[in-house]
């Protein structure tokens, strides 16, 4: 299949989606659910990461300005700006499509190779709609709350890494990260991150809903979730940023 | 009753039903028989919408199921239980909640009801102690029965078995077989069955199809069945007694 059909075949998919609930509650419980697993489940990781790419980010800066004439502050100016235009939803989506994007995929997958998928069908269920639509809904509601964690987290392993290598003082630290803010950036990283979200949940989705065979088939399918995750993620950042910064 | 005429499928350019005409009768268990690959899992598989056919008529007592839009198929798909060759219960949802599915989609049943109606089919199948367990949890026999449990949740109309004893042995088929045959006489229930199981189809099987090629190659009872003259046919039964 080439890649115009698949493109084709997608938005096909997401067209699918937009029907009449069979019962209102049961979507919305299953929304619920799909939070709880999406968000709750990812928090960890993402406080992890967050916490080392900010605390990377602020030794490697601050090794790089070897310059007296340059003020200490800039280091945490180059974190916060870093952190919110760019790692913070970028970095975090991407590990993302990998963790949430392969669960979603196999999740489906499994269910299509086990005919899980025809007997919604048969039932005169929606199966796509009623599959993928909460996961969809849910990470279009989540993941930005992810980032916006992420973001937080990213420039307090910042502070306690340039405090603790002596780079910056806590005051220097809170100038750099109050001089010069804009506002935009923290809209740009929610409309990026609500972006990558939908991107993850709906490709991922696909992927799996439409996975024919068994288990080597699943595994297929949650490997391209997410490389097809991934590079439309890195894609879609580069366009926005066209479009919105430029 | 469902009437199939003119039934024609192809994938590609191989065509896998060939002008298929045939009528299913209600309150009868209707058994399609053939070799694997001969198209029975892809007329199960049209009848029920899964797969769009090429040509012809899938008639629902007179409602042309091919040709309607898909608001109208799906009204007609609320009247059908389906028992899959694997089961197909929902990992994720337990025994109770598998059958519960169904009611909890499509009726205005409240709490009480919905349970008092589980707890019916679940007994119905003799799996009433197993209703918390989840489908890991439990047999492929046991599987089946909470599939059939499923499917007659709503009282469906039509009953379709695909393939109900592959993978069991001979006891568990046979209380399926049963099983299946009780409640096709009990709901009156338009029952058509995929199996090259000879066994079952000498058990239950009211009106018999055999399918040779994606085509209707002989149909009949089951006391004709052993005198058919049909070579084909004689060949598929010979391979099964010996």
């Amino acid at each position: 299949m080439n890649l115009v059909s698949i493109l084709g075949k997608y938005v096909l998919f997401i067209q699918s989606l937009f029907s009449k609930p069979e019962r209102f509650k049961v979507y919305w419980d299953r929304t619920m659910q799909e939070m709880n697993s999406i968000g709750v489940g990812s928090i960890g990781i993402v406080a992890a990461i967050s916490l080392s790419v900010g605390a990377v980010t602020t030794v490697q800066t601050a090794y790089q300005l070897v310059s007296g004439l340059v003020a200490r502050s800039i280091i945490s100016t180059i974190l916060r700006d870093s952190t919110i235009l760019e790692l913070a939803p970028t970095i975090t989506c991407l590990v993302l499509a990998g963790k949430v994007g392969a669960n979603i995929a196999s999740e489906l997958g499994n269910m299509s190779v086990t005919e899980q998928i025809d007997a919604l069908d048969v039932m005169g269920i929606n199966s796509a709609a009623y599959l993928a639509l909460p996961k969809i809904i849910a990470g279009i509601f989540v993941i930005p709350l992810l980032i916006i964690i992420a973001m937080f987290l990213s420039i307090y392993g910042g502070y306690i890494a340039g405090v603790a290598s002596q780079s910056l003082t806590p005051q220097e630290f809170l100038n750099g990260i109050h001089d010069g803010f804009r506002g935009f950036t923290v809209t740009f990283a929610y409309i990026k991150s609500v972006t990558f979200a939908f991107l993850i949940t709906s490709i991922s989705s696909y992927h799996g809903y439409y996975t024919k065979g068994g288990a080597l088939e699943v595994g297929k399918a949650s490997t391209k979730a997410v490389v097809y995750s991934c590079v439309s993620i890195l894609f879609a950042d580069y366009i926005l940023a066209q479009l919105l910064l430029n | 009753m469902i009437e199939i005429k003119n039934l024609n499928k192809s994938f590609g350019e191989k065509q896998v039903l060939k002008n298929m005409s045939a009528v299913f009768q209600k309150g009868k268990c209707n058994l399609v028989i053939g070799a694997s690959g001969s198209g029975k899992s892809v007329l199960m598989k049209t009848l029920v919408g899964l797969e769009k056919i090429d040509s012809g008529e899938i008639l629902y007592d007179n409602r042309d199921f091919a040709n309607i839009s898909y608001e109208e198929k799906k009204l007609v798909r609320r009247e059908i239980g389906m028992l899959f060759q694997g089961g197909a219960l929902f990992d994720s949802l337990s025994v109770y909640d598998n059958v519960a599915f169904p009611l909890t989609m499509f009726s205005d049943m409240n709490k009480s009801e919905q349970q008092d109606r589980v707890h019916f089919c679940l007994k119905r199948v003799n799996l009433d102690a197993a209703a918390k367990l989840f489908p890991s949890e439990i047999s492929g026999g046991m599987k089946k029965r909470v599939g059939i449990a499923r499917a007659i949740a709503l009282n469906p109309d039509y009953l379709f078995c695909d393939e109900p004893n592959s993978g069991l042995d001979p006891l568990t088929s046979r209380v399926i077989d049963e099983l299946i045959l009780e409640i096709t006489q009990e709901f009156n229930t338009t029952t058509i069955i995929n199996s090259h199981d000879m066994k079952t189809v000498f058990d239950i099987g009211d009106n018999i199809m055999f399918v040779y090629k994606g085509e209707k190659w002989w149909e009949g009872n089951k006391s004709e069945l052993r005198h058919s003259g049909n070579k084909e046919l004689d060949e598929f039964m010979k391979a099964y007694m010996f």
